[in-house]
């Protein structure tokens, strides 16, 4: 009983945040829904027996990533206002149309897929808990998997810096614009 | 009493449809990014809500590797809008229309 009053509660703040996020015209407020959503999702991550994945989500999500589109937001200064002019016309109405239509199909997916009423019937197996079960199937069955994910950091890693660091050519044209 | 595992998969599809619409109706970079971070995080509601229904915890590892894409994918995204914003002083994805036919 206490998992349904729970889901009711925390569902609508789920969706509210993320259909609020939309009509923020400022990308600081946007992004602090965004946060609420995401702590949001932990809860039903607890809800469904994955304590684990909800502190994950709410350091890295929550906590880091969050964050780090927060620097860039006043990095950039870009948490002035959008312009509200349409480039394609009509696009969107479309999107919305489309985006309902979306959620109807789903929804009927679901229908036939899962059964709108069906209860999940059997446990988890986690007599340790949930940490320790998922750091067998991880380190056990996903080993490889999670090397690959090392090497795909990495990447990101000098990505980012090569992306972001300044060519020698820029910061040349800087410097005589700086001095006359 | 567990909840129904189909209201998760219907409230993830609900967020999941709000991400795609804010996707395709914001103008700024950085909105639409979040957007997309939404869009993930629906999906990974989804891979948990069935780890629970099949009582695997799978799921949840696959999840917990999403998890690790989507930081990757944040990381480098955020560093093609910081080297476009540097070039072009604007986060609107209209601005970037160079390749338009």
């Amino acid at each position: 009983m206490g998992e349904l009053i729970t889901f009711w509660i925390t569902a609508p703040i789920s969706v509210g945040a993320a259909a609020l996020m939309l009509f923020q015209r400022n990308a600081v407020h946007a992004a602090l829904l965004l946060i609420l959503n995401q702590f949001t999702l932990a809860v039903f991550f607890v809800l469904l027996d994955a304590e684990f994945l909800a502190a994950v989500q709410v350091i890295v999500y929550a906590g880091a990533i969050m964050v780090l589109f927060l620097f860039v937001i006043m990095f950039l200064g870009v948490d002035r206002r959008e312009t509200l002019r349409e480039r394609l016309r009509g696009q969107r109405p479309l999107a919305i149309v489309l985006g309902v239509f979306m959620v109807v199909a789903i929804v009927f997916v679901v229908q036939v897929g899962v059964g709108l009423t069906r209860r999940a019937t059997t446990e988890i197996p986690q007599p340790d808990g949930n940490v320790q079960e998922v750091a067998r199937v991880l380190f056990t069955d996903y080993v490889f998997p999670f090397e690959v994910t090392s090497i795909l950091l990495i990447i990101a890693a000098i990505a980012a810096i090569t992306l972001a660091r300044r060519s020698d050519r820029l910061v040349e044209e800087d410097e005589s614009e700086v001095s006359p | 009493m567990r909840t129904p595992i189909a209201w998760y998969l219907v409230l993830s599809g609900v967020l999941f449809s709000i991400g795609t619409v804010g996707v395709l109706v914001r103008r700024n970079a950085l909105v639409i990014f979040m957007a997309i971070e939404l869009q993930l995080n629906a999906v990974n509601l989804t891979l948990i809500a069935f780890a629970r229904q099949l009582g695997q915890v799978d799921g949840q590892v696959l999840a917990f590797f999403s998890m690790v894409v989507a930081a990757a994918e944040v990381v480098v995204g955020l560093a093609i809008i910081v080297s476009i914003f540097r070039r072009r002083a604007s986060a609107s994805v209209d601005d970037l229309s160079l390749l338009k036919g």
